[in-house]
This record gives structure tokens, C-alpha cells and sequence, in this order.
């Protein structure tokens, strides 16, 4: 199958300024309001546009929302969705489930990994790639399936990630 | 004329170039002054002909796949004729489409996801037309007579369970559907979520009008933007033409509907860790009782059935309870939407009443492994569900015959593993799977998970088998009934299946013939 182009793939992960989080963060607060309910949906929402959840906005969600900053945190760091760090520029999600197993998407993890220089929950060198889990992408029966920035890949042999990622890399990273 | 061309939307179809080929076909129709429309219907459930571009004929749709981009121009070459080499004939006719028995999934593939028009000329919204003439009660007692149940696991009745929140003291009630379908081998709510969203929306609403709920939530998985996007496109245009609102069809009935994403946690599909995390929580199960159905989402009465049950319920208000009861076996009533996966040749999505039998599914239907080796094992019911060896193929799907066999039918997901899997290892993995995803709740199922990978690791380098074969059993007992909901609860399923069937992987004589 041929490498094809993907606008989810070539369009980098969004990292917003300081500022720009704190407009953000306005806008989800007077968008959602301050019922507990709304605490996913606003981290979703931050996460979305801001790349990740900044640490040090806790205080401020946990204000907004009338709960301590230790149950924001543990919400958090609950889900494996949210992450409090900028993420890489490109990142790659391979399925670890048992259908994908089944059609050797361990190999094609360990390709990943030769690929990319860095193992699971790993960054390549330069710090423009990340390596994660998934566990399951409703991809069962085209396994083995993965994800580069959201988009959905599905039998994907190892020399079609080599062409995905020839599409997703910058030319010098190749 | 124009011609109409058909390309899926389904991300099944997407993940494996289908925007693109969609992109093509008009391109060259273009460029060869041909009068072609390019429609995007859902996915027919053939996953491996997607993408399954079909062709409008006057005989009817006739199919080709598995279409690649670089195929296109050779198709227009051909004229789309039968006699290309991906040509399929007649999609109705293709046998494993032709021998399903399709209800909850009759519209799957046919139709426009995102068109409320094609929804209606497909028969949609006749249910809750027929089931607003009718009082709450008599909505109830139909759901309850067709014998459907709930896809989750526990199988209960969907009927009963509407009847607890029906009568169930309180103005303030919920539907909350829970959409983490998060098992391995299972895709049949994304299907239906990405290719026949209305009915989802539609059974949400009966449910609604049902049993007095005004509000409704469907938690659908991180996992599934794609299914996200076309709910939310769906709610908008149901509100939009008055079929969620204030006023549901001039009825004077309120129902509204939103969509809560999750945020890649397993445990959410359980149902009460799912209402904490519809509630802005950590996702941690809740002890029952009390049962949601009596203080569920907020503390008020709440009806939480899975996607399949709420997408089923359209068509036993418009056809009747005994049109659906009608098919089936035994306490089984109805049809089992059947998602074949894994190591197969022909994965996707069977509909089959109740009573047919894993091997007819793995070969009748499947026509074997994909790697053309024996197959060695088949997990049914996602990650948490019993391994099964070939002596047990001729078990039929019915949720008693696999209770009977100490296994579970669940969701109806089917994983299959070749001779080369190392069942060991998958055992090693479900215990793994249980640590990372455990809510921590309980002990048994959180530390037990992680202790029963080092057992299962020792048990794997030959370290005091014996011993540690007992302690991975006493292990599994103590999670199997001290756990509190099935993560941990289930975990021992795959874990025990795979020693007592297949002992040789764990080091042990092979004595499976006599214990299974």
C-alpha cells in the first residue's frame, strides 16, 4: 500500500504560549462553567488546544471548579489520555491488544522502536517523536493498527510505517 | 445519469486509505467527463475488502475491493466491469453478507451517516413515532417481551432494567449509554456510531421518553474521534429538525443528548466507574448496591445500557417485540452482532441470530487464519474472556452454552490466535493488562494483577513451576470472587483458560484433552 498523504500527520502538535493558556483556560471556564461534571470536557478542552495540561494551571482549575488541587491532580493523572508535558512533535500510538498481538504488532512495535531510537513511553533523540501504547483502536479485524498524531493507520506492515513515517518526518530526520 | 460510487467513511475504511481512493474516483471522473457522484456511506462490515468501493447498476450495487488508490484509474480503464480482478458482484449476494441476519445492523453500509434524509427513507424514527403513541409502561413491556439484553457481559434484561428506573421515585432520571467499548476484537459500537449514529440517537430517546429521563449522555472512548465527530454531527441535526429538544416531535416530551469523552481509561467501561467519570471524577467503581438503575449518574435514577442495546431498541418499537424474540435460542433472544478479529481472513462484522457455533463463525465465515496456519486459540468476549481450544468450537453463541463452559460471550468479540501464540505470554498479558488499567480500588484486582505477572513470569523461566502454578490458581481465586467489579473479576478468565487448555505453553505435560 502506498504512503499517502495525511494533514493530521503533517500538521505539528499545538504548544501554545503561557498566555495563550490563560485565554484558553478564560475561555473554557466561562464556556463550561463550574460544575464538577465539567472537569473532563475543560481538560479535554485545554489539552486540545494548549497540547497538554500545564502543572502549574492546577491551582487554577481547581479554584474555578471548587475542588483541591489534589483531586484535579488525581484526575489527571488518572487517565493515560492526559498529559502534563508538551508532546513531541509527531506522536506515534502502537496497539498493544490482543488482536493486534495476533497479527504481530509486536515486531512491528520493535520496528518502531529501531525506527524511531526509543522504546515505549520513549522520545526519539531529538525529542521530535514519541513512542506510546494504545490499547485497542477498534482496528481488530485490519490489524495490526497504530496512530501518528491521531490519525488511524490499519495494516500496517513495517515497510508501510517506514512510508508513513517518510510522509510524517521532516526530511532531515529521515 | 449520474452514476453514484460508493467509498465508506467508516474509520476502519479511512485507516486504510479511503479518503483518498474517494479523492481519486472524483478526480478521474473529472478528468474523463464522466457524470459520477462520490457518496460516502458506512462501512457494509466486510473489513477485509475495505475500502469496498461499490457502484450503482440498475441490477443493484456492485462491489470491488479491496480497493487501493493505485487501483482507481485501472478501474475507470475497465469501465467498472465485472470482469476486473477486484471485482465482487452483487454486494448483497456476497454469501458472507447474504447469510447474516441483520437487524440492529440493517442499515450498516446501505446508508449516509451524516444524511437524516437517507436515515429516513431507511425507515428511521418509525420506533419512537410508534413508541410516543404509547404510554411510558407499554414502551417498557415491549423492550421487556422482545428478550433483548444487554451486551456487557452480565447479559441482563434490558426490559427489567428500565422497568427499576421507570418506577423508581424521583422526576430527575438519566440514559447514560456507555460507549467505551474498550475489549480487543470488538468494534461493533464504533460501527454503529460511525455509520448509523441516528440509531443510536433515536434509541436513546425511546429510552427517554420510556422512563421519564430528560437528559441523556453517551461516554464514548478517547480512542474513537471519528465516532465523537459523527455523534455530535448527528445530535445537532436530530435538535435541529425536532427530534431532540423540548419538544420531541411535537409530543410535548423533553429529551436532550450529549456527548462526554472519555480519556483512555479502560475501567470506564464499567459501568459506575463510567458515572464517576461522567460526574468530573477519577474513574473508581462504585460498590453496588445501590444499583444505578436507583442512584446512578448524580444519585438519581439511571438507565446505562451499552450502544448494541440502545441501537436495538429502534427496531423493536417499529417492528414489534415478537419480530425480535423471534430469532434466537433459549434465553438468547434476538441477534449476537458477531466482530471477527484477529488472525483471520475475512474479519468484520457478523449480525446472526443466537446458536451458531464458533467453528461455522472462525470457517464458514472467516475461512480460517490469515497467516493460512491452524488456529490455535480463540478469545471470545474481549481481553477479560476465556481462551478457547478447538474441543471447544462447536460450543453455539448463546450466553448459557459459554457459561456452561466457564466462558463469557460478552460483547460478542471473537480474537483469533495461529499456532504460533505463545499462550503463556497472553496470559502474562492479561494479568499486565489488569495492573496497568485497574482502577486501584480494590486489592485483589490491584495488587493481584501485578503479582500474578510475576508468578506467570516465573512459571515462564522454570522457576518452581509446581509451586507457582498453585499460586497463580490461588491467586486467580481469591481475584475471581474478592474482586469488586469484573477487571479484576475477569481478569483470571483468560489467566486460568489458557493453563488448563494449553498447560504445554506454561512448561507442564499436556493433559488439556482430559481436562477440558
Amino acid at each position: 500500500m502506498p504512503a499517502v498523504a495525511n494533514p493530521a500527520v503533517d500538521t505539528p502538535s499545538v504548544q501554545a504560549t503561557q498566555a495563550a493558556v490563560d485565554d484558553i483556560l478564560a475561555e473554557l471556564f466561562a464556556r463550561l462553567g463550574d460544575r464538577q461534571d465539567q472537569l473532563l470536557p475543560m481538560l479535554h478542552g485545554l489539552q486540545d488546544s494548549a497540547g497538554y495540561i500545564p502543572p502549574d494551571r492546577v491551582p487554577a482549575i481547581a479554584a474555578h471548579f471548587n475542588l483541591s488541587r489534589a483531586e484535579v491532580h488525581g484526575v489527571i493523572t488518572f487517565y493515560h489520555y492526559f498529559r502534563t508535558e508538551p508532546p513531541p512533535r509527531c506522536v506515534v500510538q502502537v496497539c498493544r491488544a490482543e488482536a493486534c498481538q495476533s497479527m504481530g504488532s509486536d515486531s512491528l512495535l520493535e520496528h518502531a522502536e529501531r525506527t524511531l531510537g526509543c522504546g515505549l513511553h520513549g522520545r526519539s533523540a531529538d525529542g521530535a517523536f514519541g513512542l506510546e501504547p494504545v490499547y485497542c483502536l477498534g482496528q481488530c479485524a485490519s490489524a495490526p493498527a497504530l496512530t501518528i498524531n491521531e490519525a488511524v493507520f490499519a495494516r500496517v506492515s513495517p515497510a508501510r510505517f517506514d512510508a508513513l513515517m517518510a510522509a510524517a518526518m521532516p526530511r532531515e530526520a529521515v | 445519469m449520474t452514476t453514484r460510487i460508493y467509498v465508506p467513511c467508516d474509520s476502519a475504511a479511512l485507516a486504510v486509505g479511503a479518503d483518498e481512493v474517494a479523492a481519486l474516483i472524483a478526480a478521474e471522473a473529472a478528468r474523463r467527463g464522466l457524470d459520477i457522484a462520490v457518496v460516502r456511506n458506512g462501512t457494509r462490515g466486510l473489513l477485509w475488502l475495505e475500502t469496498l468501493v461499490e457502484v450503482e447498476t440498475p441490477q443493484g450495487r456492485t462491489g470491488f475491493g479491496p480497493v487501493d488508490a493505485a487501483d482507481v484509474p485501472g478501474l475507470f480503464d475497465a469501465g467498472w466491469a465485472s470482469g476486473h480482478p477486484l471485482a465482487l458482484g452483487l454486494v448483497e449476494e456476497i454469501p458472507y453478507l447474504a447469510r447474516q441476519q441483520r437487524l440492529t445492523f440493517a442499515r450498516i453500509g446501505i446508508t449516509e451517516p451524516r444524511s437524516l434524509a437517507d436515515y429516513l427513507a431507511h425507515d428511521g424514527y418509525r420506533g419512537l413515532r410508534n413508541a410516543l403513541a404509547l404510554a411510558p409502561a407499554e414502551i417498557v413491556a415491549t423492550v421487556t417481551a422482545s428478550g433483548l439484553r444487554g451486551r456487557g457481559g452480565a447479559a441482563f434484561p434490558t426490559g427489567i432494567k428500565w422497568n427499576t428506573v421507570l418506577k423508581a421515585p424521583g422526576t430527575e432520571k438519566y440514559i447514560v449509554c456507555n460507549a467505551d467499548e474498550g475489549d480487543s476484537g470488538t468494534f461493533a459500537d464504533r460501527i454503529i456510531m460511525e455509520s448509523d449514529p441516528f440509531v443510536l440517537v433515536e434509541g436513546m430517546t425511546i429510552a427517554g421518553i420510556a422512563v421519564g429521563a430528560t437528559r441523556g449522555y453517551i461516554y464514548v472512548r478517547s480512542e474513537y474521534p471519528h465516532a465523537i465527530a459523527r455523534l455530535e454531527g448527528a445530535i445537532a441535526v436530530a435538535r435541529h429538525h425536532g427530534y431532540l429538544g423540548a419538544d420531541v416531535l411535537g409530543s410535548g416530551r423533553a429529551f436532550e443528548l450529549e456527548v462526554r469523552k472519555g480519556a483512555g481509561a479502560y475501567i470506564c467501561g464499567e459501568e459506575t466507574a463510567l458515572l464517576e467519570s461522567v460526574e468530573g471524577k477519577r474513574g473508581i467503581v462504585r460498590a453496588k448496591p445501590p444499583l444505578p438503575a436507583l442512584a446512578g449518574l448524580f444519585g438519581k435514577p439511571t438507565v446505562i445500557n451499552n450502544v448494541l442495546s440502545l441501537a436495538t431498541v429502534p427496531v423493536i418499537l417499529d417492528k414489534g417485540a415478537a419480530y425480535y424474540q423471534d430469532y434466537g435460542m433459549g434465553r438468547s433472544r434476538g441477534t449476537l452482532p458477531v466482530q471477527l478479529a484477529g488472525n483471520i481472513k475475512q474479519g468484520g462484522l457478523i449480525e446472526l441470530a443466537f446458536g451458531v457455533t464458533l467453528r461455522e463463525i472462525l470457517y464458514g465465515y472467516g475461512g480460517g487464519s490469515a497467516s493460512g496456519r491452524p488456529i490455535k486459540a480463540v478469545q471470545v468476549g474481549g481481553p477479560l474472556g476465556a481462551y478457547l481450544p478447538e474441543s471447544q468450537w462447536d460450543t453455539p453463541l448463546d450466553y448459557e452454552a459459554f457459561a456452561a463452559l466457564w466462558a463469557v460471550l460478552g460483547h460478542g468479540g471473537i480474537v483469533v490466535h495461529d499456532d504460533r501464540a505463545d499462550m503463556a505470554k497472553l496470559a502474562r498479558y492479561a494479568m499486565e493488562f489488569c495492573a496497568i488499567e485497574s482502577c486501584g480500588k480494590c486489592t485483589p484486582c490491584r495488587i493481584g494483577s501485578t503479582r500474578g505477572v510475576e508468578v506467570i513470569d516465573k512459571i515462564r523461566t522454570g522457576a518452581q513451576p509446581v509451586q507457582q502454578i498453585h499460586l497463580l490458581r490461588d491467586l486467580c481465586d481469591t481475584m475471581l470472587n474478592g474482586s469488586l467489579c469484573a477487571m479484576g473479576g475477569m481478569t483470571p478468565y483468560p489467566v486460568l483458560s489458557a493453563l488448563n487448555h494449553f498447560p504445554q505453553d506454561f512448561g507442564q505435560p499436556d493433559t488439556s484433552r482430559h481436562a477440558a
